[in-house]
């Protein structure tokens, strides 16, 4: 579905994209994770023919981005950070018009419409125009316009960024139902972890331009982090014998290890050793983003939930 | 099937709903050139001013209203909704037209309006010449509504530069064009300026076309004017929408 070369994008004196080479297969959800101004707007942006590559290729939906930009724009759908519809337009009309926009003739396009804003919830507001919408009515309202064409593939870029709790757990649930019930093929951008945590099967870190690590939530944590078991014991010469057998490291009276899979580790332990506890600590996509790169992502996200609560 | 005329279509249908919903804007702005007549006419030489005066007024109103083409795009480039159209497959020529006809279209509206109340003081109609003339302009203001376009492209989040530039371009093209006092007896440089001024060459061919005058030589050239206008907007208008980011 994507296929990506060496993509580069540079703003001037910028790498804000420094060869990135991604393939995704049909029907795939992916997350590209990383901190703020590390390239996946960017790469979403050139993807989806809204901004040229400096150097590199992208095939999307089978077509190069830059000589037949026409070829993907038909096939794919993009969700922006802002606001789709128009603020002085109703939310029915823009459905209607962005559906003409895609080629489908009115009838088809009304009916199409009215589907959408039953699923998603809009039909009280759909007929109110878009500027006396609430931030998760329009946010809705940007979705159903986003898949007016049925898409096979979707682009989101930062889908619950001023989203409350209940408005973001809402989105992701529909994003997930989009894509069990019509196999579409999904890529989003986020800097929330549980996001990519929960819905994607496959994240890609990016940061500084580049990719740092491609794999499922599971298997990053395993391999760049690992589950810490900690296990207790009832005194420090006991935990001490405990480490040199499991090879774990003694702290006081309780023996650290890191593994690959802890519960499994823990369950062999708890037999073997007859610790007095056991404690299992998984990995966060944090830790896998602070092993990386050193820094967290937490302090990043923060600092922007900041930054957008003074804009607003 | 979709082509250049239906995209176009979509994109201008969807700029004018809002309006025709709230048409209490446009009704209101229609009223202003109808000020430019009755408070600025009666001050022209001659019987037969108002001939050629109302041509000028009409060829003023579709400047100001395809000038403004891109203030709307201002505040749909930070909401989002510019950049929804652009990922569609929307020809980009089409998102240029069609956003300058909605500006264009109210203009003939009140190009009428103008006519009609200018009738009872004697003012000649030449309704074949006058709907050529309407063509000739649409040429020209798809132009300039393109430029506009690219003027907002350009500005991008800073919206006083747009308005800045427009205001600073518009009062100069108007005024080099002879629209409310007739250069002939002006001095050699400001005549020489209002020849490199295309919207010159638009004016004199409204004239003589509202005068009933379609094979004139004026109207050749006034529409070769429009027509180099209209095709150099768009071209610099597609340019500068694949180019921005």
């Amino acid at each position: 579905m994507i296929e990506t070369r060496e993509l580069t994008k540079h703003f001037k004196d910028v790498r804000a994209v420094d060869g990135i080479d991604l393939t995704v297969a049909r029907g795939e959800l992916v997350a590209l994770l990383g901190p703020n101004g590390a390239g996946k707007s960017t790469t979403l942006r050139m993807l989806t023919t809204l901004i040229p590559p400096t150097s590199g290729s992208a095939r999307v939906a089978g077509f190069d981005v830059v000589r037949q930009q026409r070829e993907v724009r038909l096939r794919i759908g993009y969700i922006g950070q802002g606001n789709g519809a128009g603020h002085s337009q109703r939310g029915r009309d823009e459905l209607i018009s962005q559906g003409r926009a895609y080629g489908m003739s009115v009838k088809p396009a009304r009916a199409r419409a009215d589907e959408l804003i039953e699923s998603l919830g809009l039909a009280e507001v759909a007929n109110r125009t878009v500027s006396t919408l609430s931030g998760g009515q329009r946010r809705r309202l940007d979705i159903a316009m986003g898949l007016i064409h049925a898409p096979e593939l979707l682009f989101l870029d930062e889908p619950s960024t001023g989203l409350d709790p209940q408005n973001r757990a809402n989105l992701q649930e529909h994003i997930v139902r989009l894509r069990a019930e019509h196999g579409t093929t999904i890529v989003l951008t986020t800097h929330y972890l549980e996001e990519a945590d929960s819905m994607a099967e496959r994240v890609v870190v990016i940061d500084h331009g580049r990719i740092i690590a491609d794999d499922t939530p599971q298997r990053l944590k395993a391999k760049h982090v690992g589950d810490r078991v900690i296990l207790g014991f009832a005194s420090a010469d006991e935990a001490a014998r405990a480490a040199q057998s499991s090879g774990g490291r003694q702290d006081g009276t309780e023996v650290r290890i890191t593994d690959e899979d802890g519960p499994r580790l823990a369950a062999r332990l708890a037999a073997t050793l007859a610790p007095a506890s056991i404690e299992v600590i998984r990995p966060t996509l944090d830790d896998v983003f602070l092993t990386l790169t050193g820094r967290s992502l937490r302090e990043d996200a923060a600092a922007v939930t900041k930054t957008e609560l003074v804009e607003a | 099937m979709t082509s250049l005329v239906s995209d176009t279509r979509v994109v201008f249908s969807r700029e004018l709903r809002p309006v025709l919903r709230d048409p209490f804007s446009v009704i209101f702005s229609m009223i202003q050139p109808l000020f430019f007549l009755a408070l600025f006419a009666p001050l022209l030489p001659g019987d037969n001013s108002l001939q050629w005066f109302v041509p000028g007024i009409i060829v003023m109103s579709c400047l100001f209203g395809s000038s403004m083409t891109g203030s709307n795009l201002l505040y749909e480039m930070q909401t989002g909704s510019h950049e929804r159209m652009l990922v569609t497959p929307l020809r980009r020529p089409a998102l240029l037209i069609g956003r300058a006809l909605k500006e264009i279209v109210p203009m003939f509206v009140q190009a009428g309006v103008i006519v009609a109340a200018c009738i009872p003081f004697g003012f000649e109609l030449h309704l074949g010449g006058a709907l050529l003339g309407l063509l000739v302009m649409a040429a020209f203001c798809i132009g300039l509504g393109s430029l506009s376009y690219t003027l907002a492209l350009a500005s991008k989040s800073k919206e006083w530069l747009f308005w800045t530039v427009q205001q600073t371009l518009i009062f100069p093209l108007l005024l080099l064009a002879g629209v409310l006092l007739p250069l002939d007896n002006g001095p050699g440089w400001l005549k020489a300026l209002s020849k490199i001024n295309p919207m010159t060459y638009v004016v004199d061919a409204e004239r003589a076309l509202f005068n009933g005058d379609v094979w004139a030589r004026s109207t050749v050239e006034g529409l070769i004017a429009a027509v180099t206008v209209g095709a150099v907007g768009l071209a610099v208008g597609v340019r500068a929408m694949k180019r921005s980011d």
